[in-house]
């Protein structure tokens, strides 16, 4: 049996649904512990010891669990989150969590990389942290930051894939079900070119975005 | 204008202590442009990040316009420092924003719009020469027009102290002498007092009245320029003083000294202030029957006064040799005798000439 047109579009739809939502909340919650994780270690500019050892090994637990486990070991608190474990909507949660603090440690480097120059210069202006951290920190690495969202988009893309595993949908789990399960090499194709112009596609508009902002 | 009380800065890293400053006092007065100078290592650049708190001191007090600092509250150490503007080596521009951004960066800071700074910042951008680059990003800047930038934006607050740490020391000769220029404007023009990091003598001469040089996180030596240059008491005060004014006698003088085949003697004369401005050679050529040959000059000038060392072989009989080196001693200047060996060299002339007088 061959998979309709439909259905393709349909896990398409599913693949972005899933990857723009936990991409949104992802982010925030990376662009949020990359600082911290940034300006509470040690020297910085709000150095906070205890912050930055708790939040340090967090970010390092959830990176080391494989997501395919994440999504399974979390069902209690995905349900408990968005009402439901099983569908589209409950992958977002241990998507969100498998992805944002990926995204941390992304961000933490674009930070690392600025100058330290540049964060003494607005030391000696009288900038307090919180305007060091948006007038200096995030414009000086904000071309580094949209690789870094990019790669993390094109990430998440591959972690969508196991989404069906929970009922997710999504291109993966259609090249799981139809093409591996009923043997349908055309529909693992299928998915598989579609998946490769996505990533393509990304990641063309993150380098042109990364460009535009850097040229200057 | 700037205090420093028995400063002293420990820096701790690993069980280690390194103490960067070691009970500095020091007093920079208003509207002086001050010199600290030393090479890298020697916690010039700590002592000047004291000023604005980029570094605390561990101990001791640096006081800005009579008060203490570290005393106040966040708040007011922020106010405080908008008083105080700094330039850096690497100019620490963000490049991710206009020239224009840059220089009202500290007044966007302080809450006020971009709209509402842009005639400040074009007055500002027009002092420094650089109003036509203001929506130019500091990649596409020369070094010197980044620097430019980079005081734009120190003065854009009206401060009463300006920081240099090393400001030119990324520059080429040419663009420092251009940027000490702006400096030493910016000093009469606004009353602005300029403390200046350098490792460089060649900026202390060009803008300093008053040095401090540093050692080992101590100041070892303070004073006027003229006089630092003039009288140099330590070692590395002496080294830093010759980078600036050669005084080893060249080589070829050396060579002449020995294939000369009349006699005659070599002498280095030293010029410090008013006295150079004597023409003092043929004066001595006049009363004293020597013919003077000038082999090896290096004059130079420190805040308008001549200042250096000629190097003159004096030809005749010993005895009108000695009478006229015993006359330029008398016109206080410093007269030391060249020889092959060098062994003379450093002896002050005048127990030689005393000797052969009386003797």
């Amino acid at each position: 049996m061959e998979v309709s047109t439909e259905i393709i579009l349909n896990a398409l739809w599913e693949t972005l649904y899933m990857v723009s939502i936990s991409l949104f909340f992802g982010g925030i919650i990376g662009i949020f512990l990359g600082i911290l994780l940034v300006v509470t270690r040690e020297g910085h500019i709000l150095e906070n010891r205890v912050i930055y050892r708790t939040v340090n090994p967090i970010v390092n637990i959830f990176r080391s669990i494989p997501f395919i486990i994440l999504l399974v070991a979390i069902i209690p608190f995905t349900r408990l989150i968005v009402g439901t474990s099983i569908g589209t909507t409950a992958a977002i949660v241990p998507l969100v969590l498998h992805i944002g603090p990926y995204f941390s440690r992304l961000v933490e480097n674009s930070l690392l990389e600025v100058d330290e120059g540049i964060i003494e210069a607005a030391k000696a202006m009288g900038a307090t942290p919180l305007q060091i951290i948006y007038r200096f920190l995030m414009p000086e690495a904000f071309s580094s930051l949209i690789l870094s969202i990019t790669t993390a988009t094109i990430g998440l893309i591959g972690a969508t894939a196991m989404a069906g595993a929970i009922g997710g949908g999504g291109l993966g789990d259609v090249a799981i079900t139809y093409g591996y399960q009923r043997f349908s090499s055309i529909t693992i194709l299928v998915t598989v070119v579609i998946l490769v112009v996505l990533v393509q596609a990304i990641q063309e508009i993150g380098n042109k975005l990364e460009r535009r902002v850097r040229r200057m | 204008m700037i205090e420093f009380h028995q400063v002293t800065k420990i820096f701790e890293s690993n069980g280690n202590k390194v103490e960067a400053l070691k009970n500095i006092n020091l007093t920079i007065d208003k509207g002086d442009i001050f010199g600290v100078i030393g090479f890298s290592g020697a916690g010039k650049s700590t002592l000047i990040r004291t000023v604005n708190l980029l570094e605390y001191p561990s101990a001791g007090e640096v006081l800005v316009k009579g008060k203490n600092l570290t005393e106040l509250s966040k708040y007011e150490i922020r106010e405080a420092k908008k008083d105080i503007g700094m330039i850096f080596q690497h100019f620490n521009l963000i490049k991710s924003k206009t020239v224009f951004h840059n220089v009202a960066m500290p007044l966007l800071l302080s809450g006020y719009n971009k709209k509402s700074v842009e005639e400040k910042v074009f007055e500002i951008l027009r002092f420094v020469g650089l109003e036509e680059k203001a929506k130019n990003y500091p990649d596409q800047l020369s070094g010197g027009q980044k620097q430019r930038v980079g005081i734009a934006r120190a003065l854009i607050t009206n401060p009463s102290i300006l920081l240099c740490d090393e400001a030119t020391s990324a520059l080429d000769p040419e663009t420092t002498k251009s940027i000490l220029k702006l400096l030493k404007r910016i000093n009469k023009e606004y009353n602005i007092t300029i403390l200046i990091i350098t490792h460089e003598m060649e900026v202390i001469k060009e803008i300093c009245n008053r040095i401090a040089v540093m050692e080992d996180g101590q100041i070892i030596e303070t004073g006027k320029v003229f006089d630092v240059f003039a009288n140099p008491k330590k070692e590395t005060t002496r080294n830093f003083v010759k980078s600036v004014i050669r005084d080893e006698v060249p080589k070829s003088v050396y060579q002449l000294l020995r294939e000369k085949n009349h006699y005659s003697r070599i002498f280095k004369i030293e010029f410090f202030g008013a006295n150079s401005g004597q023409p003092i050679i043929s004066k001595t050529a006049k009363v004293y029957d020597v013919e003077i040959n000038v082999l090896f000059g290096n004059i130079t000038e420190l805040q308008g006064i001549p200042f250096g060392n000629l190097i003159v072989e004096l030809i005749g009989n010993d005895h009108e040799i000695n009478r006229a080196v015993e006359y330029i001693i008398s016109q206080d200047i410093r007269v030391k005798e060249v020889t092959e060996d060098g062994s003379k060299y450093r002896n002050n002339i005048k127990c030689v000439v005393g000797n052969t007088l009386h003797g």
